[in-house]
């Protein structure tokens, strides 16, 4: 009897209050206060909008969306599953559990679009393109290897920053695309609230990744850190060829692929690596960065010079006791 | 080193458009680190992620770290400086400064000496992009100098560099 309640495992309760790692409770309050619904955008003011768009247009819209939703899909129910096992506190594990939801939330948002926007047929269609579309399944197929219980936590964790920091962007680009010529504008705030969301799990997983990689001697470090770079390549391989398909009608290509480009340098640095394609591939359209973020460019670069950049802040009481941001 | 294989294949697979669009950059890449006649110093917070740091280890300048826990005792600034910080902000903006950040420029001495701000982000935030820059040059009445994303690009690294050598000219010039 005493042996055998010496191996019983002990059931933990998570306690927030003894925190291993500060980053998993200052994630779940950013995760939490960040909490939305597609029913909180009114995705029916597009609905004119739409109609404006060409058929080619619209089906590449759905197109993209659909393969948006493939990738939320495993994110929710296989890639973020999978990083729970390896966790290294209950807070983590706390906080995985909200990126695997919220991907279920961008998956269905995705669906809200359609039935706002489209016809069930159209949509129909664009899903059994997704199933058949030889480049979306071959990067979904790369991705899910790594996925696989037998995969490293390290080469697991580096699959799911290139998901949610890289492989997402030739599809984001669309919407941001069509916001920055006044069209779909409501179904880009909801995807700009997605996009607000990668950018968390990307940071997050690859603050995770860092932490495990430091513990490695040298000699795997490298092996891993080149093993990232050769994922990518191969994701960036099978991206190109999806933009071309997708885009090559529209003639975007070339300007997907920066965005493509400047989007992979950022994953890798979520990795905390440095970046792999050179700065003049990664010249983003400023149309689309104003879409990105609206608003964000004004009075910041003091440095350039240009214009009215330099503006100090309109004095705000500065008192020394109680400095409340 | 693998990866640093596939980093030239990748760079001399774009050589030619490299080529072709580089005329600009490469004018702000050959900037050598340290300025030498820098009269003041950085002053730069970095939580474990570590992306902050890299910026600054890259910018070879001196700069002193704000510690990331409350736990150790905070950072008293000596000379004018300028801050670099990330930003915490949620998607209402709340949360920007981080608190060590916050507990730094509490004290009065310390915000004396602050006489810009650097912020980083991530552009995924839309219009609360590195927004701790905007929240401090307002509190702190400072301009907001810079705001670049994660660890920063090479250009990103020569601006500032550049930037700064001529912010502490135009300083002294001001104090003289």
């Amino acid at each position: 009897m005493t042996i055998h309640s010496a191996i019983k495992p002990v059931a933990k309760a998570v306690n927030w209050n003894r925190l291993q790692d500060e980053k998993d409770l200052e994630i779940w309050n950013r995760l939490t206060a960040n909490f939305w619904l597609p029913e909180k955008v009114p995705l029916s003011n597009d609905i004119q909008s739409w109609a404006s768009l060409k058929p080619e247009e619209q089906q590449l819209t759905i197109r993209v969306f659909t393969g948006l939703t493939l990738l939320d899909t495993i994110q929710n129910t296989v890639g973020a599953p999978a990083l729970m096992a390896d966790a290294v506190t209950p807070h983590e594990e706390a906080v995985l559990t909200n990126i695997a939801f919220m991907e279920a939330v961008h998956a269905r948002s995705y669906s809200s679009v359609f039935s706002t926007l489209c016809r069930t047929a159209e949509v129909d269609d664009a899903f059994r393109w997704s199933e058949e579309n030889e480049h979306l399944q071959a990067k979904s197929r790369l991705i899910l290897e790594e996925y696989n219980a037998t995969s490293s936590p390290l080469k697991k964790k580096i699959a799911s920053v290139f998901l949610e920091s890289f492989l997402f962007y030739s599809g984001f680009y669309l919407p941001m695309h069509w916001s920055s010529r006044a069209k779909l504008t409501n179904t880009a705030d909801l995807i700009r609230l997605i996009i607000r969301d990668e950018a968390v799990h990307g940071y997050y997983i690859g603050y995770k990744f860092q932490r495990a990689l430091e513990r490695l001697p040298e000699a795997e470090r490298a092996e891993i850190k080149d093993f990232a770079f050769s994922l990518l390549l191969d994701l960036y391989g099978l991206e190109t060829h999806y933009t071309e398909e997708l885009y090559d009608p529209l003639g975007l290509t070339e300007d997907v692929k920066h965005f493509l480009h400047y989007n992979a340098n950022k994953a890798l640095q979520n990795l905390g690596f440095e970046g792999l394609f050179p700065e003049a591939i990664c010249q983003v359209n400023p149309a689309i960065m104003a879409s990105l973020s609206p608003n964000a460019d004004e009075n910041h670069d003091f440095f350039s010079g240009s214009g009215s950049s330099y503006v100090i802040g309109k004095a705000v009481a500065t008192e020394d006791e109680d400095w409340d941001f | 080193m693998l990866w640093l294989k596939w980093k030239r294949w990748v760079t001399d697979r774009f050589l030619l458009l490299l080529q072709e669009t580089s005329t600009g950059l490469a004018s702000v890449q050959t900037k050598s680190a340290a300025s030498p006649e820098l009269v003041s110093g950085l002053v730069y917070f970095s939580s474990p992620s570590g992306n902050t740091h890299r910026f600054v280890e890259r910018l070879g300048l001196p700069a002193e770290r704000i510690p990331p826990r409350a736990s150790e005792p905070m950072l008293k600034a000596t000379q004018p400086f300028v801050l670099i910080t990330p930003t915490y902000a949620d998607g209402e903006g709340r949360g920007a400064v981080h608190k060590q950040v916050i507990r730094f420029l509490n004290d009065a001495a310390n915000r004396t000496l602050l006489r810009g701000v650097i912020a980083s982000g991530n552009r995924n935030f839309g219009a609360f992009f590195a927004y701790a820059g905007t929240i401090i040059a307002a509190k702190c009445n400072c301009p907001c100098l810079y705001k670049f994303e994660l660890a920063g690009t090479d250009s990103d690294i020569a601006r500032v560099r550049q930037g700064l050598d001529l912010f502490w000219k135009q300083q002294l010039s001001i104090s003289q």
